[in-house]
């Protein structure tokens, strides 16, 4: 294939890739200081970006999208008051359970509360046949939003694990709880702040990938299995790997289109999902030490 | 004295089973046999992950994948028109063995198609052979990475039976023919049929009852639940805990493949459908309901929940249903609902399994 | 202690919260105003995906029947006697389908059931029917459901072979060669495949690239850059949900500019507005619901289409889709056939919809017979475009 094509097909792997690995990020956040494995964080995406939708018929765009992330984050912390506190000697089995009911309820209030048509946020800049050409290739420039938003969000956590208290003490609890608490740490509020944090930027990636996909009440159940693939893929808990490892599966599918039958494209994923499983459950970037919080 | 505990309370669901034929029949509404039908079916795959989940401790994401299995190999085997090599020795010699099955299908048209039986057998073989190869590898895994290796397999075979032309695609397969068991008996799901195909449930149900009682009520089930209880330590003690938990893996996976097979004749087709992640979920949520490490109670919650569902008293809230229910249990009754004590009246009736 | 209370109050709130909200939208069963008394009511059966994946097919083909009943029972019935409608939603699940038929047909006793909106329900509830004797007018469009035929089974959608028909004459038109063909993983989408790919070397086409994607997908800048590199003239794509509106503009985006050709899965509005400017100039073939307006005074649809439409939008509050419109067809061509039956015999009304001839409906006009139980034919077919993001009759 000529260069302008390859290019092509690369932008819309990364733009994908890079969905997956803010979903995976969320993961590995709520991951890193709980050990729980939130089957639920498709869905704050969705709510997200439905919430905006709704919020961008009174208020101007912005606004709808700061609104949005506000109130999914506010979910965040109810969904994690409400079921996840109250769950006393939880083993794995009944966490993963209570993610897997969180998601679908959530899911099915959504269907309720803004029925099964699909939506979508306008775009940010420009209109459904803007294009911008790079190296050849013609994307949207709603993909170099997606593609800056995902960046900015990772620098963020970057800076906010490294260099705020709050961010450290976050750290701390995913390396020890106890010793944490020990250290004065409120290891419960903790717990909270992760799922807060996830679903905020859940939202805001919801709402730049919006005008692109659109938004239907059941998307999230998809996205939430291909950000797990690439969590594990990464190695859970490690925030840049899954950075790394969501371009890769993005660009894998990609190009798993260029060559095969696209229906293979799913396939693609699951098998990459079942072999890392198979022979190396600890992800592809992992070292000895797996349960830190690593972003740097 | 072992017999007591599991073939007094089988007697006594059989013989529920028949008061309730009667109580129906008696009030008029033997139509509700069709949702008990269809129902029992799937409280076999229930009562298999109940094993897979409560006793050996494994949870599965992707059973229903299993389900598919047997449903789509027996309705392949029984459609295919072999009519076209009608003439070749293989197929002369298939059947003077009376492996293949002459019939008429809705349009008078004229089928030649493997039997039943022989179906039946495949499906069962190559969910065995399937459940092996993923169990082999998957088994070793813990906790969420086992459930999302399960929910990667439901995945995949979700995926194989949307995608593969022999297999129907989005539409599935329908015009599957009844199975005839023996002279005047079929799995069926024409209205005559009704009252034995009713019978024929239940006498599958209470089958996979009487030997999941009787392997958890072995060796073989004591060394399961020490391995529930602390893997290390039951290793220690000398148990090939992966071993045993292939096993039991692998019987979970046939049950829900005869569960499969067997619908699939009464309701004469099969689609995609049945080989959803959500599927896959609600089967986990019912043995979650019905308690964990409690076969009769799965069972029960089997054959109710799907009873309503399938009535569509949940309205368009099924979904929903299902997963307040798997919060609701998890939160408030992890150990099922049938254990909670408020309901403990309730379930002096049933046997009670003995703490280890 | 406090702490179960919260977790208590809080899974009420939910529950509430999910109640609330769903009472807003559940369609209710109308109160029927006048009609014979005492002469027991018509029952009648619907099965549709309500909720679930197929939602956007089967709720505005719920709102339409209810909404045709409720207007029919006002002005008294059919042959006296008020329609009693019974709604049942399927959540697009065939087995739920199944065990609904059964009940419809067993306990109810339905004389007929209107629906589903899906052909993998539809098929699987295919031999139910026919032997319960109990007439079944399917609102989904796969060819297998009238073909073979089935005494009791009807279809109210246009053929898909003839929509594919329409489209290679337009395309001859246009000089239009060489193609690429996207389909959607479903039963919609494999119907139209197969006939695109059988009829195309008759029509003088040639099928450069043929990819089918999931019906989920988001994002099909992938599989339009296979077609871009291919070299096509146009691209044809052939699916039923909301998969159809990106297509457009993932082609802007990627700069394929070529025309695209949509299937008359099209027929909603909201899949233009989705796709915005990107959607304009996609040429497709429908019934003339949605140019009712543009329809010349003495066209033999056009008082029928308006009066849905403005019927429709008033009550619900949402455009009229062709969806909807197939759902009107069957309680339509039903209620006709037991007013020409003149009486309510699952047989004789069987009969009386095989004689039906002339019959205006919203996706064109019936001719039934004994060996076409789907009566419509390529007239029923208008090429449509969208012009300033809105339908228009395509002008050659």
């Amino acid at each position: 294939m000529d260069f302008a094509l390859f290019v092509q097909y690369a932008l819309s792997g990364i733009t994908v890739g890079s969905v997956y690995a803010i979903v995976a990020i969320g993961f590995n956040i709520i991951y890193c200081t709980t050990g729980i494995i939130n089957f639920a964080q498709g869905e704050f995406l969705i709510v997200g970006a439905m919430t905006a939708i709704s919020l961008a018929e009174v208020a101007p765009l912005p606004v709808a999208i700061l609104g949005a992330v506000l109130i999914t984050t506010a979910l965040g912390a109810v969904v994690e008051l409400v079921f996840i506190r109250q769950v006393r000697n939880a083993s794995v089995l009944r966490l993963i359970i209570i993610t897997i009911g969180l998601s679908i309820v959530m899911r099915e209030v959504m269907l309720h509360i803004w029925d099964e048509q699909v939506r979508s946020l306008p775009y940010f800049t420009g209109t459904e046949i803007s294009t911008v050409t790079i190296l050849g290739a013609h994307i949207s420039p709603q993909v170099l939003w997606v593609l800056g938003v995902s960046a900015v969000i990772v620098a963020a956590l970057t800076l906010f694990f490294r260099y705020t208290t709050t961010g450290r003490a976050m750290r701390a609890c995913a390396d020890d709880r106890m010793a944490a608490r020990l250290c004065g740490v409120n290891d419960r509020w903790m717990v909270t702040l992760s799922f807060m944090l996830s679903a905020g930027m859940g939202a805001l990636a919801g709402c730049v990938v919006s005008p692109i996909t659109q938004t239907q009440y059941d998307m999230g159940a998809p996205l939430a299995i291909k950000g797990f693939t690439v969590a594990i893929l990464g190695g859970m808990g490690n925030s840049m790997a899954a950075v790394a490892a969501g371009l890769f599966l993005g660009l894998l599918e990609a190009f798993v289109v260029s060559v095969l039958p696209s229906s293979y494209k799913e396939v693609a994923a699951i098998v990459v999902l079942l072999l890392i499983l198979v022979f190396r459950p600890s992800g592809l970037f992992a070292r000895r030490d797996m349960s830190a919080l690593r972003t740097a | 004295m072992m017999r007591r505990r599991i073939y007094y309370p089988v007697l006594a669901a059989a013989a529920l089973v028949v008061v309730l034929h009667v109580a129906l029949a008696a009030s008029g509404k033997t139509y509700y046999m069709t949702q008990i039908t269809m129902s029992a079916y799937y409280a076999l795959v229930v009562i298999g992950l109940c094993l897979l989940m409560g006793y050996a401790g494994q949870i599965s994401l992707g059973h229903a994948g299993f389900f598919a299995i047997g449903g789509y190999t027996i309705a392949v085997l029984t459609t295919y028109n072999l009519g076209n090599w009608r003439d070749t020795p293989a197929i002369g010699l298939l059947r003077s063995l009376g492996l293949l099955m002459q019939w008429q299908d809705m349009y008078g048209r004229d089928i030649l198609s493997f039997s039943p039986w022989l179906a039946f057998a495949v499906a069962l073989l190559l969910t065995t052979l399937i459940a092996l190869a993923i169990g082999l590898p998957v088994i070793r895994l813990r906790g969420h990475y086992l459930a999302m290796a399960t929910l990667g397999f439901g995945l995949i075979i979700y995926r194989i039976v949307l995608g593969a032309r022999l297999l129907g695609q989005a539409d599935g397969i329908s015009n599957v023919p009844a199975f005839g068991l023996a002279d005047g008996l079929q799995v069926n799901g024409r209205a005559p049929f009704r009252v034995q195909n009713y019978y024929i449930a239940w006498f599958a149900v209470l089958a996979a009852m009487v030997l999941s009682l009787n392997l958890i009520h072995s060796r073989v089930g004591r060394a399961l639940r020490s391995i529930h209880q602390s893997e290390e330590a039951a290793h220690s003690l000398g148990i090939d805990t992966y071993r045993y938990k292939l096993a039991t893996f692998i019987l979970s996976a046939l049950f829900a493949a005869v569960g499969g097979a067997l619908l699939t004749h009464y309701n004469g087709s099969i689609g995609p459908s049945e080989a959803t992640v959500m599927k896959s979920v609600r089967y986990v949520a019912i043995v979650a309901v019905g308690g964990m490490a409690n076969l009769w109670g799965a069972m029960l919650m089997g054959v109710v929940l799907n009873f309503l569902s399938l009535r569509g008293v949940f309205g368009s809230f099924d979904d929903a249903v299902f997963g307040a229910i798997l919060i609701g249990v998890m939160i408030f009754a992890p150990q099922g609902l049938l254990r909670m004590p408020r309901l403990r009246a309730v379930t002096f009736l049933l046997p009670r399994r003995k703490r280890a | 202690m406090r702490t179960r209370l919260a977790a208590t109050l809080g899974v009420l709130v939910l529950v509430c919260a999910v109640l609330v909200s769903g009472c807003k939208k559940s369609p209710e069963a109308p109160a029927p105003k006048q009609a014979a008394p005492g002469a027991p009511p018509i029952k009648v059966g619907a099965i549709f995906s309500i909720t679930g994946p197929a939602s956007f097919l089967g709720a505005p083909e719920a709102k339409t029947v209810e909404m045709f009943a409720e207007k029919l029972n006002q002005s008294g019935g059919v042959l006296g006697r008020r329609i009693e409608l019974l709604v049942r939603d399927s959540g697009g699940s065939p087995e739920k389908a199944i065990s609904l038929a059964k009940q419809l047909i067993d306990e109810e006793k339905v004389l007929a059931i209107l629906g589903p909106s899906t052909s993998g329900e539809s098929l699987q509830i295919k031999s139910i029917c026919q032997e319960g004797q109990t007439i079944l007018l399917s609102c989904a469009a796969a060819e297998e459901i009238v073909v073979p035929l089935a005494s009791y089974v009807f279809k109210t959608p246009q053929k898909d072979s003839q929509a594919a028909q329409c489209i290679f004459n337009t395309m001859k038109d246009l000089g239009i060669t060489k193609i690429g063909v996207i389909t959607s993983n479903t039963g919609f989408g494999k119907g139209g495949k197969a006939h695109l790919e059988k009829m195309a070397p008759e029509n003088g086409v040639e099928i450069l690239v043929n990819e089918v994607y999931e019906k989920e997908a988001t994002d099909l800048t992938g599989v339009l850059t296979k077609v871009k590199g291919a070299g096509v003239q146009a691209v044809v794509n052939w699916s039923i949900e909301p998969a159809q509106g990106i297509v457009a503009k993932n082609m802007k985006q990627i700069e394929l500019n070529v025309p695209l050709f949509q299937s008359h899965g099209y027929g909603n509005i909201k899949y233009v507005q989705g796709s915005g400017e990107a959607a304009n100039g996609t040429i497709f073939p429908c019934g003339r619901l949605l140019v009712a307006d543009s329809l010349p005074a003495d066209h033999p649809q056009k008082a029928l289409l308006t009066q849905y439409k403005k019927d429709y939008e008033s009550r619900y509050g949402e455009d009229a889709s062709t969806f909807g419109g197939h759902a009107y067809d069957a309680i339509l061509i039903l209620t006709e056939a037991i007013k020409k039956a003149g009486s309510t015999d699952p047989k004789a009304v069987r009969d009386a919809i095989e004689n039906l001839q002339g019959l205006v409906g919203t996706a064109g006009v019936f001719n039934f017979s004994a060996q076409d139980h789907n009566g419509l034919g390529l007239d029923a077919f208008e090429m449509l475009t969208v012009k300033d993001q809105k339908f228009a009759i395509y002008q050659k």
